[in-house]
């Protein structure tokens, strides 16, 4: 029988992961895109809102949509309704998140050349997608007044990575019982980086200071 | 649920470290985990029982795993404390500006094999 050894690794799970996703921010500034992974829960107005920023910004620049979901086209099939804009579905096999290689393969599938704005529409979930880079350069989060003030209490993680935060449906305050001031102090206290934003995807109140931002991070 | 994500990179490390040192068969893994990682230990273990099984080189292979400490440090009296026993407020001096030192480790520490 052959000697039982030990191997040392010491090494983070997320290693290869990290390296992965490394390598995409490299090929992304190569081609001078500026790469964004967006996250919320379900039902936040990832999709709407998406759709309202491309609408303001399509014009002046070259923009790429993929959605990643479990099942169906519909959110890329509604991005590219809304919007005319390329839009690819990602299925990711029942996976409660997208990882650096899984965005990489579908960079690969995805015309990127000439894109100033890549945006990856992560899946609905507030735990898993916050664990994984994604390779993307910036991570945005969209939270809803519908989902309580108290959720960055509830994940912390998820507000601790995000470089911006858009709170969204601030068109129906009247009918939620949303406190902005604690939110925003809730989110500071784990995050005071962080840019906030104060926006409705319906009515696209708001959406410029968002467009400034990104445009602040765009390579040109 | 990214337990399932986490055995997934787990796996595919191990497999190229047999291929590297040109091992035949895993008999363990050890995992280290912060305190507040996140970790759901028990479906760990059911993800890797299902999942070790599908390789003639980590099937029957023990997951060990071993818990790391979280540690907080407080910006305002410069002490550090244990994170998961008073939280987000510094124990000594009642201040909120605290930051975690450790604790989301999500580490692979050896394995055995031969």
């Amino acid at each position: 029988m052959a000697e039982v050894k030990v191997i040392k690794i010491e090494e983070s799970i997320f290693a290869q992961n990290e390296s992965t996703a490394e390598s995409i921010r490299k090929m992304m500034d190569e081609n001078g895109t500026l790469f964004i992974n967006v996250m919320s829960g379900p039902g936040a107005g990832k999709t709407t809102t998406l759709a309202s920023l491309v609408n303001l910004m399509k014009d002046k620049y070259k923009i790429g949509e993929m959605d990643v979901d479990i099942e169906t086209s519909l959110d890329a099939q509604k991005v590219a309704d809304l919007t005319g804009i390329q839009s690819l579905q990602i299925h990711n096999g029942g996976l409660c998140h997208i990882d650096a290689d899984m965005t990489a393969r579908a960079i690969a599938e995805y015309d990127t050349e000439g894109l100033d704005l890549l945006i990856l529409e992560n899946i609905g979930n507030m735990v898993c997608p916050a664990e994984f880079d994604t390779g993307a350069h910036k991570n945005v989060m969209i939270w809803s007044i519908t989902e309580g003030d108290d959720k960055p209490l509830k994940y912390p993680l998820m507000f601790s990575v995000c470089d911006a935060i858009l709170i969204n449906k601030i068109d129906a305050i009247d009918y939620f019982d949303f406190d902005f001031d604690k939110a925003e102090e809730r989110i500071h206290s784990l995050n005071p980086e962080t840019k906030l934003f104060r926006i409705s995807g319906k009515t696209g109140e708001g959406l410029d200071a968002v467009v400034e931002w990104l445009e602040s991070n765009m390579k040109k | 649920m990214h337990e399932l994500g986490i055995i997934n990179y787990v796996v595919k490390q191990v497999k190229e470290l047999a291929v590297e040192n040109d091992l035949k068969k895993l008999h363990s893994i050890t995992l280290e985990f912060g305190e507040v990682s996140g970790i759901v230990t028990h479906y760990l273990e059911d993800y890797w029982k299902w999942y070790s099984k599908k390789d003639p080189f980590t099937d029957g292979a023990e997951l060990k795993m071993e818990v790391l400490p979280a540690i907080t440090w407080c910006d305002s009296c410069k002490k550090q404390y244990p994170t998961v026993k008073y939280g987000k407020t510094c124990p000594y001096c009642g201040s909120g500006e605290t930051w975690l030192l450790r604790g989301q480790e999500m580490n692979i520490k050896e394995i055995e094999a031969e």
